[in-house]
């Protein structure tokens, strides 16, 4: 085991591949001589040279495309896009083709393309870098869509990703990067399809992923000073979405609740509680609750920003409600 | 030029101009018998047509070998079948069929052929440029001498996609042969109320790119310029843009009234048809005869009737195989 932060995981997890496989690359803006927005590119670039660690111009779309031009050219392209909000400017190349092209055409073309984003709030990045898309990802048939929320999944999940044969997008939580932990380098490929429970209780399961798994791991600690026993699940992915998971610790809790930084309407929480609707109904012994964002663009102030996001003690408050006596 | 001339060398040699006659004819026929089949309901969807543009896919795709990669339009049955593609593999395709070239999951607009490094039709405008781009980065880092050439239209140098690749392309000095068929209109909007600057090939200059305009009519021209533009990208001068200036003789699609411009407009082009200026030159040469072209004819029809009667006959895919390519794994 090595301990590291989430980006130096990332890292070395680019640093793996690079060495492993001659058609990795990696491109996007700023990942070369700048090191990477985020510094997780930093030192590849004197390693691997500028062909394989390659500086775009701010363009999107071609560079994602070209991603996917590379990887039906037979290449294993990593794209890095600096934050999810641009990652609109690629849509087109993302839905229309990265998404389609295998099933479009009959199943004689793949796009083995990973791209990493860097996602979410708590950053006083305001309301052009700081929002939560996950959810509009997910939506997408022909795609993977990853959420590492831990230094080991940051490493592990990158890896196998670069095994798929269809194209796989890994969401960052920008606030994760700092974030440390461990690594174990000798640890076979994750199984990008399961879920982990990160906390094992009995009264109540905490169901989340990405950016909001610390803040509810702390809200499982504080209902347990109140006797309320949590089960924290993290989704790891959110396509493919293991509801085996999901639905054997609701068997066992009886209640869920659903924490997404994303906005309520149509979030990824909606989803995951339709998914229990269908799934476990009869297990239920309370609704399904969820702590979301505020519908609003992400405000710059602090305390504004921490009012829109979920917090510890709007988890706690929604487990709360849920729990006979607790009410 | 008459008689008296027939001394000079002829710019082609007879098999090779048959050829190129027989070749524009067959995406005529099929176009046609496109339409036919449209018209009686047995293809659905959209449908655009490529007649009247024959001389630039038919010309263009001569600069091109197995080993170069093919990124085409929404209107790209023309290329699909200059590239080598099935006639009854495309008209299964329109029908929806699991013969077609995409087992009917693309239609009419998203014909593939992963054996003919035919990587479709793309139907956003300008979505393909990204590709080609891909493809010839794929083909740099790997060494690889090959081209890819990137069919679009008019319309697509109004996108962002098409600055953003013309950019990295020329930045990173890619082998892609960027060919634009201006036929003058995106959809129903004429390039001079969409672009600000109608020379097309000066948009490539911009980018730091060589570019050259062609009479899109005139197959010969086309075959010229587009093999001097592949052997300058193959070479590894980078990427290359050559216009080819073209009309549509259809509507934009089947369901276009074609308000937008005049009758006469179109039949003074008319007067520019491809097939029937490259007929005029080779009689003149004596290259071609009545009987060679009956001939042509009948075989063409054969191979048109034929690919209909393919299509009509090829069973669908089975319902129960609808998720099957959506990934090449499943959920375990």
């Amino acid at each position: 085991m090595t301990k590291m932060t989430y980006r130096e995981a990332v890292r070395a997890a680019l640093r793996k591949a690079l060495r492993a496989d001659p058609r990795v690359f990696l491109m996007g803006e700023d990942v070369g001589r700048y090191g990477g927005a985020f510094a997780v590119s930093h030192g590849l670039l004197d390693e691997f040279g500028p062909d394989r660690i390659r500086d775009t111009p701010l363009s999107e779309s071609v560079f994602v495309g070209a991603g996917i031009g590379a990887a039906l050219g037979g290449m294993r392209p990593i794209v890095e896009i600096m934050t999810v909000n641009f990652s609109m400017l690629a849509m087109d190349q993302i839905l229309n083709n990265a998404a389609t092209l295998r099933h479009m055409s009959g199943g004689q073309f793949g796009v083995p393309l990973v791209v990493r984003v860097a996602t979410g709030g708590g950053r006083q990045m305001a309301a052009q870098h700081s929002h939560s898309l996950e959810v509009w990802y997910a939506h997408i048939p022909g795609i993977k869509v990853l959420t590492p929320a831990t230094v080991s999944d940051a490493y592990g999940m990158l890896l196998a990703a670069l095994q798929e044969p269809d194209p796989v997008f890994i969401f960052e939580h920008a606030t994760l990067y700092p974030l440390e932990g461990e690594i174990d380098e000798t640890a076979g490929l994750v199984d990008l399809n399961r879920a982990a429970v990160r906390r094992a209780g009995r009264d109540v399961t905490l169901i989340t992923f990405g950016g909001t798994l610390g803040t509810t791991l702390q809200a499982a600690e504080r209902l347990a000073e109140e006797a309320i026993d949590a089960e924290v699940i993290d989704l790891r992915s959110l396509r493919p979405l293991d509801t085996s998971t999901i639905v054997d610790s609701v068997a066992k809790t009886h209640r869920a609740v659903i924490v997404d930084e994303s906005w309520r309407t149509g979030s990824f929480a909606a989803e995951v509680s339709a998914q229990i609707m269908e799934l476990a109904f009869d297990n239920l012994d309370a609704p399904v609750a969820r702590v979301c964002s505020a519908e609003v663009p992400m405000p710059y102030a602090k305390h504004l920003e921490a009012a829109t996001m979920p917090q510890v003690e709007g988890i706690v408050n929604a487990a709360r409600s849920l729990v006979p006596h607790h009410g | 030029m008459g008689t008296n001339t027939i001394s000079k060398p002829l710019p082609v040699d007879r098999d090779h101009a048959l050829f190129l006659f027989r070749e524009m004819l067959r995406i005529r026929r099929f176009e046609e018998k496109a339409a036919e089949m449209y018209s009686l309901q047995k293809i659905h969807g959209f449908l655009h047509l490529y007649i009247g543009e024959e001389a630039t896919g038919v010309g263009a795709m001569q600069a091109f070998t197995q080993d170069d990669a093919i990124v085409a339009t929404y209107r790209e049955h023309g290329h699909a079948l200059a590239r080598g593609m099935q006639a009854s593999a495309l008209m299964a395709e329109m029908y929806g069929k699991a013969t077609g070239c995409s087992h009917g999951h693309g239609g009419s607009m998203h014909f593939f052929d992963a054996s003919r490094r035919f990587y479709g039709g793309y139907a956003i405008v300008g979505g393909g440029l990204p590709i080609a781009v891909g493809l010839a980065l794929a083909d740099k880092m790997q060494d690889r001498k090959r081209v890819t050439a990137c069919f679009f239209g008019d319309g697509a140098v109004a996108e962002g996609e098409f600055h953003e690749s013309m950019n990295l392309a020329a930045l990173w000095k890619l082998p892609v042969a960027f060919l634009c068929e201006n036929n003058l209109y995106a959809m129903g909007t004429a390039l001079t109320r969409h672009q600000s600057q109608i020379d097309i090939s000066l948009k490539a200059r911009s980018y730091g790119m060589d570019s050259t305009s062609v009479d899109g009519m005139d197959v010969l021209a086309v075959e010229a310029a587009a093999k001097q533009a592949a052997a300058y990208v193959r070479s590894g001068n980078g990427p290359f843009l050559l216009e080819l200036r073209t009309y549509r003789f259809r509507a934009h699609s089947m369901s276009d009234p074609d308000l937008y411009r005049t009758k006469e407009e179109i039949e003074e082009w008319k007067k520019r048809d491809p097939i029937t200026l490259f007929k005029a030159r080779l009689r003149e040469w004596g290259l071609l005869t009545d009987s060679d072209v009956a001939q042509i004819e009948s075989e063409i029809t054969a191979e048109m009737e034929g690919a209909v009667k393919f299509a009509e006959s090829s069973p669908v895919e089975p319902v129960e195989d609808l998720l099957k390519d959506v990934c090449a794994r499943v959920k375990p």
